[in-house]
Formats: C-alpha cells, sequence, structure tokens
C-alpha cells in the first residue's frame, strides 16, 4: 500500500492548514508519510501544493504518479492532471470547469449552507477521508486542536461529515500498527538537535527557507532558556553568535545562501579567534534572490571555501530529518573539541518536508565542552593561543581570576596579541592548521545503501539521501547491481568507501542538485576519481526516486 | 592595587589622545572596584581599536564595524560581565553603522566609548563619518562631499538612554563620564573627542580646547531637548559632559529568564532536559 495525494491550489485558499491535518491524521492513524510541499514566493496566487505520500512500509521520497488529486483551482489540475495513475481520482469544486476523470464536487455550496464559506476544505478533507476509508476520530481530534474557537470547530466538523456523506470507501486502506511516530521536517529537527546539544543563543535574519529554525527556536526559547533573537542582519548574526560563543554558551546562527554571503567576513574571524560556532546554510537556488522557496545544493563549493584566509572547517551535509538531528547535536562537540567553526548544509526540500520518524534518541545525545580547568591557571599564566601539539589551545572563557582571555583578529602570539613577525605567523598558522589532522579522524564514513559488489556504483551527498535510497532499492529489484554512497560529512572528505567501492564497480555516477557537478569536482580533487556520468537537476525540484531510476536508465542504455 | 596594568609600548603618536582615553579607562574601572575578571573590552579595528592590546584584560578584538555585535553576544550570555564596546568613528558610526543604530534600539547594558578624531588614522587620513563638509583628505582632494554625522543626535533621537561627549584633553571629566556610563544601565554612548596628530590638521588639540565647554554639573539630565540642542551645538562652543541619562528597561532584562540567577553561560547543560519539545511533534 502506498498512495499520493495530492493537494493544490492559490497561496491564500488554506492548503497548508489542509495539507497539515490530513498529514498528522495519517500519521497518527499509524501510516508513515512523507509530505512535501511546492510553494511560490508570495502571499496571496500562484500555484502552489503539498503533496503527501503514506505507506505501510517505509518510505524516503516523493514521487511522480499521483492516486489523489484535490485542486482547489483549474489551472492547477491542467498542470498535474498527467501524474494521475490510472484508477486514480481527481477531485475539484463544480466551479472548476469540467474535464476528463475529474469528478467535481459541490464544496462551496456545502460551506455555503453550513453558513461558512471557509469551512470549504474541511467538506474535502471528509471526501478524502470517507474514499481512503481514514479514521473519523482522529480528524475531529486534529480539528479541535486547528480550531480553538467551538463554534468554528463544530462548523468543521460538519462539514467534514458532509463532505464523507458524498461518497462511498472506493479504496480502503488497513491502518497501521499503532507506530510511536513523529512527523517533523528538516527544520525543526535541526532546530532540536541544536537545543538537545544545549545551544543557548541562536540569532538570525529571516530568509526563506532557513527562517522556520528561527521561528522554532523563538517558540521555545522561555522554556528552555536559550536567547532567540532576529537581528540587524546576517553580518551582525554571527559576530554576535561569535561573542556569546567566546563569553562561553553554546551559539548557532543560520540562513539560505544570501544571508551565509553576509556572514563571510565573521566566519574568518572564526578561524583566527578559534572560537566555535555552529553555523547552517539551508539553500536554494541562486545566485542572489533565485528561486526563494525551491532547492537546489549549489552552495557547496561557497561553503567549502567560506571565509577569507585559511583555517580549518567542517562542513556537514544533512541527509534527512534524523540525520539533521543527530548531525547538529554533533556539530557543537566538534566546534567545542576544535574551536573551528562547523558548517551545517541543508536546503528548501529536507528543511520543509515533513516525515514520520522514530522518535529521536536525546539519551543518544552527550555534550563535550572541552573547556579548561580556570585553577590550573596561576595569575597571568594563561596563553588563550598556547602552542600544543594538536594545535588545540587550552579555552577559558572569561572570568578566571588573575587571567585575562584575549582573542584577536590580527595575527597574534600565544598571548593574543598583535606579533606580526614572520616566525609568528609560520607558528600560529601551523598551530591552527595543525587541528586539521585531528578533525580528520572525526569524519564518518557516507552511508551506503544497496548490493554488495556493485556494477554500478551511485554517488550522492544531502538530502539526496531518501530518494536515492529508494531508486536504488529499485534498480536492484529490476535486476541490477547497484550500491549507493550517499555523504553526510562532505569535509574533511572521507575517501576510503569510495575507492574501495569504485574499484570494485564498472560505472560510478554521481547524483547531484545542482547544474555544474560540484560534488564530482570535490570528488576529482580529493578522491582522484571521476564520474563516468553526472545526473543534475537544477530546476529547483528535488530528484524524486522514479526520476533519478528513469535518469539512469536513459544514461545506462 | 592598581589593576588593568598597562603596556610601556603602543603603536600610537606622541601627542595621540588614545593614551589619555587609555588612562581614563583604566581609572574608572579601578575606581569602580570593578575585578578584571568580569570585564571584557571588545573593540573592532583600527587605532582606537587598539586599546586592549595595551591594557591587561578581557579582550575580543573582532572586525571593522563589528565591536558591537560581538559586544551584544558577550552580554547576552553573560550579564554578570561588564561589557565595553570601544573604537573609532569609522568604525561604529561608518562601517558598523547599521549596528549602531541597532545597538541603541536594543537598550543592551553596554558602555560604548568612540574615540572620534573625525578621521581615519591607522588607513592614513581618509575622511570618516564625522569629518566636516569640505575638509580635505587624501582621498576627497577636492574636499569632503557628504555632511557630518551627529551620533550625539541620532542617538537620542533613536532612544538612547544615556548620551555623553567627552574630551581626551579633560581627563577628570572623562573618567566621571566613563564612571557613570559603566555604572549605567542601559546602553550608554560615550563620543570621545581626540585629536589625530599626524592626519587632521583641523580638529586640532588647540582647535578643541578653545572649544570644549563642560556643561553646568546641574543641569538636567532628563530634559531631552536640552540634550539634543547640547548634541547638535557644533562651533565656537562644544559642550561635553553627560547630556542624558535616563533608564528604561534593558534588551536582556525582557528575556525575563537572562537576569536573576545564573548567567547563561554558567547554566548546566543536559540533552535531556530538550525532549519534552518532541511532543509537539507526535
Amino acid at each position: 500500500m502506498d498512495y499520493s495525494i495530492f493537494i493544490g491550489g492559490a497561496a491564500g485558499q488554506g492548503l497548508d492548514t489542509l495539507s497539515h491535518i490530513l498529514s498528522k491524521i495519517l500519521q497518527r492513524s499509524g501510516f508513515y508519510v512523507y509530505t512535501t510541499s511546492d510553494y511560490l514566493s508570495r502571499v496571496r496566487g500562484g500555484q502552489n501544493f503539498f503533496q503527501i505520500r503514506f505507506a505501510d512500509h517505509l518510505i524516503h521520497s516523493a514521487t511522480s504518479r499521483l492516486d489523489c488529486i484535490y485542486a482547489l483551482n483549474h489551472e492547477v489540475l491542467l498542470q498535474h492532471i498527467d501524474r494521475l495513475q490510472e484508477n486514480g481520482l481527481a477531485l475539484a469544486d463544480e466551479e472548476v470547469p469540467a474535464l476528463d476523470r475529474l469528478t467535481r464536487l459541490p464544496l462551496r455550496a456545502i460551506a455555503e449552507e453550513l453558513g461558512n464559506v471557509r469551512v470549504f476544505n474541511s467538506v474535502g478533507l471528509g471526501y478524502i477521508l470517507k474514499v481512503f476509508g481514514l479514521d473519523f476520530d482522529r480528524a475531529q481530534e486534529m480539528l479541535q486542536q486547528i480550531f480553538v474557537d467551538e463554534t468554528m470547530f463544530e462548523l468543521n466538523v460538519q462539514a467534514l461529515h458532509k463532505g464523507a456523506a458524498l461518497t462511498e470507501s472506493s479504496v480502503p486502506v488497513v491502518p497501521g500498527k499503532q507506530r510511536k511516530h513523529i512527523l517533523i521536517n528538516g527544520n525543526n529537527a535541526t532546530a532540536l538537535g541544536a537545543i538537545a546539544a544545549g545551544c543557548r543563543y541562536y540569532c538570525g535574519y529571516p530568509m526563506t527557507p532557513s527562517s522556520s529554525i528561527l521561528v522554532f527556536m523563538d517558540a521555545v526559547s522561555q522554556e528552555m532558556e536559550i536567547v532567540v533573537d532576529q537581528v540587524e542582519d546576517e553580518v551582525a548574526a554571527l559576530n554576535m553568535a561569535l561573542g556569546a560563543s567566546y563569553a562561553g554558551v553554546r551559539a548557532m546562527t543560520g540562513s539560505s545562501g544570501g544571508g551565509f554571503a553576509l556572514m563571510q567576513e565573521a566566519m574568518s574571524l572564526a578561524g583566527i579567534i578559534e572560537t566555535p560556532v555552529v553555523v547552517i546554510n539551508v539553500q536554494r537556488p541562486g545566485p542572489a534572490t533565485g528561486l526563494p522557496t525551491y532547492t537546489e545544493q549549489g552552495d557547496l563549493r561557497f561553503v567549502l571555501h567560506a571565509g577569507h584566509g585559511e583555517f580549518p572547517k567542517m562542513v556537514i551535509a544533512l541527509r534527512d530529518g534524523e540525520d539533521a538531528f543527530y548531525q547538529t547535536a554533533r556539530a557543537f562537540n566538534i566546534a567545542d573539541k576544535y574551536q573551528i567553526p562547523v558548517i551545517l548544509l541543508s536546503d528548501q526540500y529536507l528543511a520543509d518536508t515533513e516525515v514520520t520518524l522514530p522518535p529521536f534518541d536525546f539519551s543518544k545525545i552527550s555534550i563535550e565542552r572541552h573547556l579548561a580547568d580556570a585553577q590550573a591557571y596561576g595569575p597571568g599564566t594563561y596563553y588563550r593561543y598556547q602552542v600544543t601539539e594538536s594545535g588545540v589551545s587550552p579555552r577559558l572563557i572569561p572570568g578566571a581570576r588573575g587571567n585575562s582571555v584575549i582573542v584577536d583578529s590580527d595575527e597574534h602570539d600565544e598571548k593574543g596579541r598583535i606579533d606580526e613577525s614572520a616566525d609568528n605567523r609560520r607558528t600560529q598558522v601551523d598551530k591552527r592548521m595543525r587541528k586539521a589532522q585531528g578533525l580528520a579522524q572525526e569524519v564518518q564514513p557516507p552511508w551506503e545503501f544497496g548490493a554488495d559488489a556493485p556494477e554500478l556504483l551511485l554517488v550522492c551527498w544531502g538530502s539526496l539521501a531518501g530518494p536515492m535510497r529508494e531508486a536504488c532499492d529499485q534498480l536492484n529489484a529490476q535486476g541490477l547491481v547497484v550500491r549507493a554512497l550517499v555523504y553526510g560529512d562532505i569535509w574533511p572528505f572521507h575517501t576510503e568507501r569510495l575507492h574501495a567501492l569504485h574499484a570494485q564497480a564498472k560505472k560510478l555516477v554521481v547524483v547531484e542538485q545542482n547544474a555544474t557537478g560540484q560534488f564530482e569536482g570535490l570528488m576529482r580533487q580529493e578522491a582522484l576519481i571521476r564520474a563516468d556520468e553526472k545526473l543534475l537537476k537544477y530546476d529547483g525540484r528535488q530528484w524524486k526516486s522514479d526520476e533519478i531510476v528513469a535518469a539512469l536508465k536513459e544514461v545506462l542504455s | 592595587m592598581t589593576v588593568y596594568q598597562l603596556t610601556e609600548e603602543t603603536a600610537w603618536c606622541p601627542g595621540c589622545g588614545n593614551p589619555m582615553i587609555r588612562r581614563a579607562v583604566q581609572q574608572a574601572l579601578n575606581e569602580l572596584g570593578l575585578p578584571p575578571e568580569q570585564v571584557v573590552m571588545v573593540a573592532g579595528i583600527g587605532q582606537a581599536a587598539k586599546m586592549p592590546q595595551y591594557i591587561e584584560m578581557n579582550s575580543f578584538t573582532g572586525l571593522h564595524g563589528r565591536s558591537l555585535p560581538a559586544a551584544i553576544g558577550i552580554k547576552l550570555a553573560n550579564t554578570e560581565l561588564t561589557v565595553i564596546a570601544q573604537s573609532g568613528d569609522g568604525d561604529n558610526y561608518g562601517e558598523g553603522g547599521n549596528h549602531f543604530i541597532s545597538a541603541i534600539r536594543r537598550n543592551i547594558d553596554i558602555a560604548h566609548f568612540v574615540h572620534d578624531n573625525q578621521v581615519y588614522g591607522l588607513t592614513k587620513g581618509q575622511a570618516s563619518p564625522t569629518t566636516a563638509q569640505g575638509q580635505i583628505t587624501s582621498v576627497q582632494s577636492g574636499g569632503v562631499k557628504a555632511m557630518p554625522f551627529h551620533p550625539l543626535a541620532m542617538a537620542l533621537v533613536t532612544g538612547a538612554g544615556f548620551v555623553a561627549r567627552g574630551f581626551s584633553g579633560d581627563h577628570e571629566q572623562l573618567v566621571t563620564i566613563m564612571k557613570a556610563a559603566l555604572q549605567f544601565k542601559g546602553y550608554a554612548l560615550v563620543d570621545i573627542l581626540q585629536p589625530c596628530v599626524v592626519w587632521n590638521k583641523i580638529n586640532t588639540f588647540q582647535w578643541y580646547k578653545k572649544r570644549v565647554q563642560p556643561l553646568d554639573d546641574n543641569h538636567d539630565t532628563s530634559n531631552w531637548d536640552f540634550a539634543f540642542a547640547a548634541a547638535r551645538q557644533w562651533g565656537e562652543v562644544i559642550p561635553t559632559g553627560i547630556l542624558y541619562q535616563v533608564e528604561k528597561p534593558t534588551y536582556d532584562e525582557q528575556y525575563g529568564f537572562i537576569t536573576g540567577s545564573a548567567p547563561l553561560a554558567a547554566r548546566e547543560l543536559a540533552p535531556q532536559q530538550a525532549e519534552p519539545l518532541l511532543q509537539r511533534f507526535y
């Protein structure tokens, strides 16, 4: 059992609420849910849609095929009806012009009869629930959560039942086992990871698709005692986070590519003052404003070279909601251990896609601050940039009696004072760069899916993990011998498994969500391995699993 | 006992106002008896921003124009710290102009000391935001075309609670102003007039000496209109002293949970504390 329901229309028509309610009903009924959104950068009008896939088995991707279309206007219907499965169901109000395979329903008429046209979508929801034989108690429970006003709640429940009365259960589904699953998107999972790691300071400037992290952090700010601040610009954001970190709290900021660009001077500052910080870039297609509400993996090279000058850093691409949670928490430990900036690379697809996941295990999160003991230093004996074998200097925060904690963006000596001599420059650069050796030991290998001894090796990174995993399964089911490598830790670059599998496979194909194959270039640079083929998608819409399968078959034939 | 020890050597020119300002900072901190481990000086880049190099205390020398954001982050992380942001006029009013406006609006509890010599020193004599219109510099060889920025008037209009003007040549008054700024609960701006002996041949020590005139000790510091007039006064007489001083709720106080118990930086972290948040996603 595996169905996809499409809900489309103009911004402002209540798509978001309807999609949320339906996703939650499906989640609470025990199904695996995967809800993607496609929206334009506008508050009213346009053609937006949500696609809710639900199944009784694990799912990791959106698909092209649709089983049910619920269209709020003619245009969105025309754009997507070709994707409807043979036995699929297309639904719209009577006002939408007749179309082959379209079932027109008196949605508006019923809503008006009930005295409030705003319950329109609840009529539609009732119809859909009935068709799939879904649980009305769950629906009522969700409506109660959404509509706090008792009258509105009652009206919506009536609308629900009126909608249901219009049809029979034609494709009844078997409710899943009662699974204790959460339904969460990538940005909220990232925020939870940061909070679990003890982040006490998060600031940023609103920028789609990163803003929902700021929104979630703000919502829990009081409860969790986290300073959350919308600041004047992204330039300020990273400088503030660095100030907070210097003073001893775990600090994070985030944006999308444009805002991340504004942070580069301070990224470099983090490098030389050796102050830990976590920064997330939730990518959207550029250049400049680009496609504000769509997805891309176009900032990889930019992020790898973030900040002027040379200093060690780590770049971790988040692969799915679970990964976002655990890797964000891990990023704080690595930042503290090596006193470096750690950059998390996400994207709009991961940020907004809501997926059912097993509840995050907070007992798996450890907080390792790596702070030195102030008592160990007699008056005037603490040197912030003490030269050590590992390159990591003992870190104190201000407040140590008898010792100053001095950080400086100028090249400095061990104490933190300006020193422009050639000897000191070499000493401090070497000290900082030695940290990269330790960092290389922290790198986790890429995920692997699929067949052993592969003939075809697929390589991708970040949020393509899910679609790639499904594509890999489908290809193997069709008789190919395929294995996929999905990179999360991007920098430092892990080469061992890539070399091993490359030696076995006849062909290596890289799949990316950008126009130039940035990861493939990195692979050539770091592993001296060239892809035989590159599958690149840069239209702002995420690769779906079936699209990867189709594209691969084409290049293989 | 004297703490906040000063270095003997500095990279400042003989006759520069910076050493005088440094001595005033040291004296103000000592007279207030602030333990050095509880004070942080934040600077940007420029001649004025070199001060942390020459005084023994916690310091964060960040980027040109960005001393205020770093200072704000530090203060929010640990409200027990006394935080001084100090840099030059180009740094704070030019490159950091947006941060200046926002810092005032936030009313964050920090002292902001701006060395205002109306010229860029470290980069060799270009106009700063406070350079007079028409003044000739290495880059504005035909004279400065833009109108000068009025930091104190700007601060007052934006709602600053503590606005003062000092002069590096009036040590006693400067120490008094600095002490008041450090004790003030909220954002406190001290614009400190100082000569640049190498690059500004107009606004010399003598030029200031002839014009600066301390305000009457008994003037009403809650009179905004008076303060605004004094802030704008820039001619034969330039009034100095605390122009305006009225406390209002600070940014950190408004969070509720920041003040009152241990500073954020000292609070215990436990991942399980966050686990109840998962309830939102079932």
